[in-house]
């Protein structure tokens, strides 16, 4: 049985390890060792962390479901909060690095492009996740509101991941994978509902 | 015209000359294993930059053989640089069939021996947005198709990439439907643009970039310069080509390098230039327009795209 103040603990180490990469990556922008297209190369990686830590929030939800792993839900806060700073650091790198501010294109390619649609709206959707993320703010709103607010979650899962699976060309085998995980998690999250004992009687 | 009337170099001559590259490589890297081992072309670039465009600078050596699109070695840029090792470029032959005098095979030393190997650098523009300049060495595919003797009624060309997944990791996974194909109008392929290329930067051809032998067309994205051919097939009526089967309203049979004409999941209007930090404006023609513009002054580029 873990316990939330073993939770808590690994709380530092965690932290360390997941703001790890974006300072390793910044260094190697900076160096020049991110390979010979290092923007495009920044973007993916920035990119892929911040699908892959959505999924882990999506993952903790599910794992808490499970007794002796019940009080991992107490990282989830600082695990999507760390997904925001990836997709942020994500979208600043497409916006000034890539396109250099030109704000005319980039507003027709966030219109035109299905797949930067995606990932824009997706973005947008994680904005109220990460501003009613204290404590303070589940206070102010209610936890009914306040959860009803961070089911938004679910669309920029799968908003995130088609945004990845539409921009590689042809071997779709990785984002199907990201997918499929979402939609095993999503499925579990219905299942569970359905087959809940009736608390609203 | 800045990319022709570049060193004629006869074959023997660029065989030997290539044998000295290789020897001063060699001692170059008993001197330093560390630094970089691709110096030797740096001491001999003034070969390949006065064929260049004031506005153009050489791609070097390490980013052309490092960042690659050659899915038979896998779909990142990096595999085909990591994955090519047991590649086999020799010994090599080259199928000739369809409508030609006579169907036969060449070996590829004997094709080398008949022509002549000369440099030259283009402009490459990925279909991806990216872009880089190569100092290649190649023939003319004209060349090719005059010992092929193709008939009169010989219209298109389709080229056909080697399938070997026991040696291409990449053949191993169905990502598009091996052997990778393309395909060029007769006109097209007459171009004196249109080479053959057979090495680059003085060595031959590095097996992630298309050993031994693969086509260039400079005013068209990269993937029509099909790498690693074993067979061209000479036709009356348009060829299937790889990308055009997997994914026809993305990308077209002539695949010419257009701003105006966007891919439909990105803006073809600008490029990054490997090595530079920002954009460029994309060129019509890739910058060839002079060249080749004629070639498609009753065709509708929106539609034919």
């Amino acid at each position: 049985m873990f316990s939330t103040r073993n939770f808590n603990r690994s709380k530092p180490v965690l932290f360390i390890l997941i703001l790890f990469p974006s300072l390793l990556w910044a260094y190697q922008f900076v160096t020049g060792n991110l390979g010979v297209n290092p923007i495009e190369k920044l973007m993916d990686e920035l990119g892929l962390m911040a699908l892959r830590l959505i999924i882990i929030t999506l993952m903790i939800t599910t794992l808490s479901n499970i007794k002796p792993l019940k009080s991992i839900v107490v990282l989830r806060r600082m695990i999507g909060l760390f997904a925001f700073y990836y997709v942020c650091l994500h979208f600043s790198t497409y916006i000034v690095l890539d396109h250099f501010l030109d704000m005319q294109f980039i507003i027709q390619d966030i219109i035109k492009r299905p797949f930067i649609t995606f990932g824009f709206i997706s973005f947008l959707f994680l904005i109220p996740l990460a501003s009613t993320s204290t404590n303070n703010m589940i206070k102010r709103l209610g936890f009914k509101l306040w959860k009803k607010i961070h089911y938004l979650i679910y669309p920029v899962a799968i908003l995130a991941s088609m945004h990845f699976y539409v921009l590689v060309r042809a071997d779709k085998t990785e984002p199907v994978i990201y997918m499929g995980i979402i939609i095993l998690l999503l499925l579990h999250r219905i299942f569970k509902r359905l087959t809940r004992p009736q608390l609203a009687q | 015209m800045k990319i022709l009337g570049s060193e004629i170099t006869p074959y023997k001559t660029y065989l030997n000359r290539r044998k000295f590259i290789k020897g001063s490589l060699a001692s170059a890297m008993v001197a330093t294993v560390t630094s970089s081992a691709f110096a030797n072309h740096d001491s001999d670039l003034s070969i390949y930059t006065k064929n260049l465009n004031e506005n153009d600078k050489l791609n070097s050596y390490e980013e052309i053989t490092t960042y690659n699109n050659f899915y038979e070695f896998g779909t990142h840029k990096k595999h085909p640089h990591l994955n090519s090792g047991n590649f086999k470029p020799r010994p090599w032959t080259i199928k000739i069939d369809g409508l030609v005098k006579k169907p036969q095979t060449f070996d590829l030393e004997k094709i080398l021996s008949n022509v002549t190997i000369e440099d030259r650098v283009y402009r490459l523009r990925c279909v991806e947005a990216w872009s880089m300049v190569i100092p290649w060495q190649g023939f003319q595919l004209s060349e090719l198709i005059k010992m092929a003797e193709p008939l009169s009624s010989a219209k298109y060309l389709q080229f056909v990439t080697v399938f070997r997944p026991e040696e291409m990791p990449g053949q191993q996974k169905r990502t598009i439907i091996w052997p990778y194909r393309e395909g060029l109008r007769m006109d097209e392929a007459m171009n004196p643009l249109t080479i053959l290329a057979t090495g680059l930067y003085g060595h031959e051809m590095p097996n992630q970039n298309g050993a031994p032998i693969r086509l260039v067309v400079p005013w068209k994205y990269g993937f029509k310069s099909i790498k690693s051919i074993v067979e061209i097939r000479f036709l009356d009526t348009q060829p299937e080509t790889s990308w055009e089967t997997l994914a026809p309203w993305e990308y077209g049979f002539y695949a010419n390098v257009n701003p105006n004409v966007n891919h439909p999941r990105w803006s073809q209007g600008t490029e990054r230039r490997i090595g530079e930090f920002k954009r460029r404006e994309t060129l019509m023609f890739n910058g060839y327009e002079e060249e080749v513009a004629h070639l498609y002054k009753d065709l509708d580029l929106t539609k034919f795209y």
